[in-house]
């Protein structure tokens, strides 16, 4: 063997033989132990995703011979209208699925760090539950709850007089994509609750005890001391929600189909939608590539703010 | 510490939106024990009827989804465990050659999304006649859990005292008989959580059972239930007792292994 890679992350017990010698067994027996992931990884993930790199460069319908386009598929998602209002559609999608389960979690959190919650384990299972839910149920019962016509949501509002206020929620063009961004807000806020309360445990108590000698009130005591210091978990919840939110395909293909018209389209639609559907295959994979770069980019964006943030 | 007043808002607070979380779920379990047609709609109730679920079984077909969906969900999660503590294994405790290149490699595995795979995937498998077979929803799902699994189970393996690693090197075990009597007894609950993640990832999954599958008797639950809602459009208390049927084993393993599932998914989990 010739000289090892320098290793950014050093195995500390490496340290105390010298830094030659890992703990446990020569080298060279761990690649035996990484065949079976490297092979299974390998063969289904890893070649698919070039796999869709070639294909992205073609015009191919799926059946006869394909096309090729170089970049083109991608110039479209940036000029295509349908593309970039899916892509518009998902950053929309942000604000339910992210911004807002983040805010309230932070609401949530920021009252428990002030008091001792009796019974907090119980609180926390029942916020954390719509996580735990398949998507395609969570579709069908938004679908039941959204119902035009005997849907809880119209009931109630036809009940205290505001019946002109019920609609189809799901089929309306103005409102189906909030409809099915609170969609995302519910299945969203418990994690980022749960998230952020854990944050809030690992908070020193003395810096509380500080701050309210110094006469601070709820309010200052949640900027100064709470928010600084979940800044860590705030990052790891929007990064979380983020992705859930460009990934939505399950409720969209449950609940709206993209519609009504496209104004619930969203990439991961797209794909499914081209892939399988309009027999533009290459096209599909290249909206499918963008959107994984878009979720990498915005993921490492955020962790990027934070940890700025941290250093100031 | 603090007054009683602020006391009575936190509970409230948590109370809304606990409230906020569970209603709907709620509803949907009323509604699936309403009588059928009775005019019922979402959240109504009036007493309890089991037929709905008994309709749904037999004729809804959700046993038969029932069971590929078990039959997936075993399969992957079989499969990605062992080959994740092997993998995880050799990154977190052995040192060789492009260690860090290959790590990071089973990491891009983790964040690109099974939209961007799902084109190329439908056809590869097509090319190997792998479609509309239980493989097709197996080994796709275990390549993406298998890079979770690498990098769950490496973590922990990191946080292992490399004395004790080496206590058992000096008396000469193997580095399989370290792995599996050494160190497994002390992976246990983080074996678990991985498991109980990923059996949660695996029996949820839609997308790759839509393209995957057109044959009625491999359908997973998920897929079962969308084909379902078309189907049964007028039905409501058949069509939610199919939905709870679906989400049903999963919340009961939730509710008994909760500390496992928020433990994982606060530790910022997620899978391709």
């Amino acid at each position: 063997m010739a000289t090892r890679p320098i290793i950014a992350e050093e195995v500390p017990a490496a340290r105390v033989r010298g830094g030659d010698a890992p703990p446990g067994e020569p080298r060279r027996i761990g690649y035996v132990y990484l065949i079976p992931a490297l092979l299974i990884f390998g063969a289904f993930t890893l070649v698919p995703l070039l796999h869709a790199v070639w294909l992205s460069f073609f015009q191919w319908d799926g059946i006869t011979a394909g096309k090729w386009v170089g970049l083109g598929n991608y110039g479209d998602v940036f000029s295509d209208p349908v593309q970039r209002k899916a892509f518009g559609h998902a950053l929309l999608l942000i604000v339910f699925y992210a911004l807002l389960p983040t805010a309230i979690g932070l609401l949530l959190a920021g009252v428990v760090a002030r008091t001792h919650v009796r019974g907090f384990t119980f609180f926390r299972v029942v916020l954390f539950l719509p996580q735990v839910v398949a998507l395609v149920v969570v579709a069908v019962m938004w679908r039941m709850i959204y119902d035009p016509n005997d849907g809880p949501i119209n009931e109630a509002l036809r009940a205290v007089g505001l019946g002109g206020l019920a609609k189809s929620w799901l089929g309306d063009f103005g409102v189906a994509l909030p409809a099915v961004g609170l969609i995302g807000t519910w299945v969203m806020y418990g994690l980022c609750m749960v998230l952020l309360t854990a944050g809030v445990q690992k908070i020193p108590r003395s810096l509380y005890d500080a701050a309210r000698v110094d006469g601070a009130g709820p309010v200052r005591e949640f900027v100064a001391v709470t928010l600084p210091a979940l800044r860590g978990e705030i990052a790891v919840a929007l990064t979380l929600c983020t992705i859930q939110a460009l990934r939505n395909f399950d409720i969209i293909y449950n609940t709206t189909k993209g519609g009504p018209g496209d104004a619930t389209s969203v990439p991961a639609y797209q794909v499914y939608q081209r892939a399988f559907e309009t027999g533009q295959v290459g096209s599909a994979a290249a909206m499918g590539l963008t959107l994984a770069v878009v979720i990498f980019l915005l993921s490492t964006a955020i962790n990027q703010i934070a940890e700025r943030g941290s250093q100031r | 510490m603090t007054s009683r007043r602020e006391q009575s808002f936190t509970y409230a607070l948590l109370g809304v939106f606990s409230l906020i979380a569970l209603l709907p779920i709620v509803g949907i379990v009323f509604t699936a024990l309403q009588q059928k047609g009775g005019g019922a709609s979402f959240g109504s109730f009036d007493g309890l009827h089991f037929d709905n679920f008994k309709r749904a079984w037999q004729d809804g077909n959700f046993g038969t989804y029932l069971k590929s969906s078990a039959i997936v969900a075993v399969s992957v999660v079989g499969i990605s465990t062992v080959v994740s503590i092997l993998a995880g294994y050799a990154f977190g405790m052995m040192r060789f050659r492009f260690a860090q290149p290959l790590f990071y490699i089973f990491l891009l595995g983790l964040m690109v999304p099974m939209e961007a795979m799902i084109v190329p995937l439908y056809y590869d498998l097509r090319d190997l006649e792998l479609t509309d077979t239980y493989w097709a929803l197996i080994l796709p799902q275990a390549g993406t859990s298998i890079a979770f699994g690498t990098f769950w189970m490496r973590a922990f393996f990191r946080s292992v005292p490399p004395s004790l690693v080496e206590a058992a090197r000096i008396d000469g075990a193997s580095s399989w008989f370290t792995l599996w009597r050494v160190l497994l007894p002390l992976a246990k609950p983080a074996v678990l959580t991985m498991v109980v993640l990923l059996f949660m990832w695996t029996w949820n999954e839609f997308l790759l059972a839509l393209v995957m599958v057109t044959d009625e008797g491999l359908r997973t639950a998920p897929l079962g239930l969308s084909f379902f809602v078309g189907r049964n459009q007028a039905d409501l208390t058949l069509l939610a007792a199919g939905a709870v049927i679906v989400a049903f084993p999963v919340v009961v393993l939730y509710v008994f292994l909760q500390r496992h599932f928020i433990r994982g998914m606060v530790s910022g989990a997620v899978k391709g």
